[in-house]
């Protein structure tokens, strides 16, 4: 099947045609290769992204020239690396404009950050017969840490329901906010459906009743511009990996004043002022939740992916990606015994989809030998899947350095599936 | 294309589309679940004893064509056989499955040789052997859900 029937909606926006996708994909050095005899098509950039090579020189860079510890050596290496590593915090600071850098916590990835504040925040402020409340469409790293916390607390965690295309129902959101609950916690963009939250309104809605609002971003950060001032949400986490640099470091943005309020979550080395054997002073933000020698070469590359992201433009990246889904959408919709999960108006970068008769992970499989990279299975959303009444998907998930030439690729890979499949 | 034709071969087609033995048993001896948190494969096995003879065996459950159809083919090759021909298949099935025996000199595998190209997929072992992990479970009596992680 050819997708030449799908959208162009190159033809409107004009200054997408000048996106330059070859050049974009030269700099990545892993696209250029054959899986099983065919060219690289990959699709699971909601699973992580692919590096440029701007990131990996920026670590290399780092562990060949500046390698040392942080904040407390006198000497030229160490004063180095707490540069660059201070630097990097800087950056993540203007790529979500956070008012204080100090409000820039590092973290492993999205996981550790909500594990950060139900730890911290949650256990100092949450009470037996408290609620937390989040959404149906929460990736399992934003419904665990709170089950833990209300485990632990006897308090209870209220889940706000989604319609059958997989955008959530903002009324019945608003109606399940009452004087028990403590904490909003809510995807921007569900990793599963693509599903863009309304997260300005759910702010609001927090705000309303007092209440501290959290967004998960790992699926947000890589497609859209975060302004958290503007939002003026009081948590945002992402993970560097989904947005073009390492894995294994994150970020936790939080408000100053609800930082310094909460304890600290571990406790260890650079997270303290002095310490004595009967009494510890802890440092100041955003130290105090940093113990331990941090990830340095990690947190270097993520700032050079903020660099290389900036360099061409968020806004530029979401138009390209808002026109491949167009296309994605429109050529995946004329495969007969196709069906798209999750349809929402207001969607980013996500084809997720099950065949008729056919399981997404024979599916994967035998897309796999084509080539083409796609992630299958639950997507850590066991809940959704269930309400969706899917037991899993197949889910490709684009990102700026894909083509149409690659959906096309797809659509023709799934061709072969059913072929298989008789 | 042939490792993929190796893996799907049409009786593991049939079988996935048309499992046999899938329901559950009236008056089972033995019941176990197993579960795949890999891909959400879930499959409960059915076991009926007489003695030390599997009188019937049967599953229910949802999964790929690869796990559907190994439970199936499970079943029907099950039948008559004594415990301790079951648990040789088990091992015989799991050496062929992961590559380490080759399909012809096993006869006993009889229609379970077909599953010979998952070797060629280590990812897909889990879900050939799933439905033979909780048979195990059924029939060891342990009661616990059986998870390939």
């Amino acid at each position: 099947m050819k997708a030449k029937g799908g959208l162009l909606a190159s033809e409107k926006t004009t200054d997408a045609l000048h996106f330059d996708v070859d050049s974009i994909r030269a700099d990545f050095p892993i696209l250029n290769q054959m899986v099983h005899g065919k060219p690289l098509v990959y699709l699971d950039n909601a699973a992580t992204s692919q590096k440029p090579s701007a990131v990996i020189d920026a670590m290399s860079r780092y562990y060949t020239a500046d390698n040392s510890n942080i904040h407390r050596g006198v000497h030229q290496l160490s004063e180095r690396a707490t540069k660059e590593y201070e630097e990097a915090r800087v950056k993540v600071q203007g790529f979500i404009n956070a008012a204080h850098s100090k409000e820039i916590i590092f973290v492993r990835g999205v996981t550790e950050a909500i594990n950060l504040v139900a730890n911290s925040y949650g256990r100092a402020n949450v009470k037996a017969g408290d609620e937390i409340l989040i959404t149906a469409m929460e990736h399992h790293s934003n419904i665990v840490p709170w089950q833990m916390l209300c485990e632990e607390k006897g308090a209870r965690l209220r889940v706000a329901p989604i319609n059958d295309k997989g955008e959530l129902i903002l009324e019945e959101f608003e109606s399940l906010v009452n004087e028990r609950t403590r904490l909003i916690s809510v995807v921007h963009i569900s990793n599963a459906l693509g599903t863009i939250n309304p997260i300005q309104a759910i702010v609001e809605i927090g705000h309303r009743h007092n209440l501290p609002v959290m967004i998960d971003g790992a699926q947000a950060a890589p497609h859209t511009a975060i302004d958290v001032q503007e939002l003026g949400c009081d948590f945002y986490a992402f993970s560097g990996h989904k947005v073009y640099g390492p894995t294994g470091i994150g970020v936790l943005y939080g408000k100053a004043d609800i930082l310094d309020a909460m304890p600290p979550y571990q406790g260890g080395g650079d997270m303290i002022a002095s310490v004595t054997f009967e009494k510890t002073t802890y440092n100041t933000l955003p130290y105090k939740f940093e113990a331990g020698t941090p990830n340095i070469a990690g947190t270097i590359g993520l700032g050079a992916a903020i660099d290389y992201v900036n360099q061409i433009g968020l806004e530029r990246i979401g138009r390209y990606e808002d026109e491949l889904l167009a296309y994605g959408v429109a050529a995946l919709s004329q495969i007969p015994g196709l069906r798209l999960i999750g349809t929402a108006k207001e969607k980013a970068g996500i084809l997720s989809f099950v065949l008729e008769g056919i399981h997404p992970h024979d599916t994967g499989t035998i897309l796999d030998r084509e080539g083409i990279a796609i992630r299958t299975g639950h997507h850590c959303t066991m809940p959704l899947m269930e309400r969706l009444g899917v037991p899993a998907t197949a889910r490709a998930s684009l990102s700026f350095y894909n083509t149409k030439q690659e959906i096309d690729s797809l659509v023709a890979g799934i061709t072969r599936v059913k072929e298989v499949f008789g | 294309m042939t490792d993929l034709q190796d893996l799907y071969q049409e009786l593991i087609l049939d079988h996935g589309r048309r499992p046999r033995n899938f329901k559950p048993l009236d008056a089972p001896s033995r019941t176990a679940e197993g579960y795949n948190p890999l891909c959400g494969d879930k499959v409960k096995i059915y076991v009926k004893m007489d003695d030390d003879v599997v009188e019937d065996v049967s599953f229910e459950g949802s999964g790929c064509a690869i796990s559907t159809a190994s439970a199936s083919i499970m079943t029907e090759t099950l039948k008559g056989k004594t415990r301790a021909e079951a648990e040789v298949l088990f091992h015989t099935f799991h050496d062929l499955v992961t590559g380490q025996q080759a399909q012809l000199d096993a006869p006993e595998l009889g229609k379970l040789a077909v599953f010979s190209g998952v070797s060629e997929f280590p990812i897909r072992v889990k879900c050939a052997t799933l439905a033979w992990h909780t048979l195990r479970a059924a029939m060891n009596g342990d009661g616990e859900v059986i998870s390939t992680e």
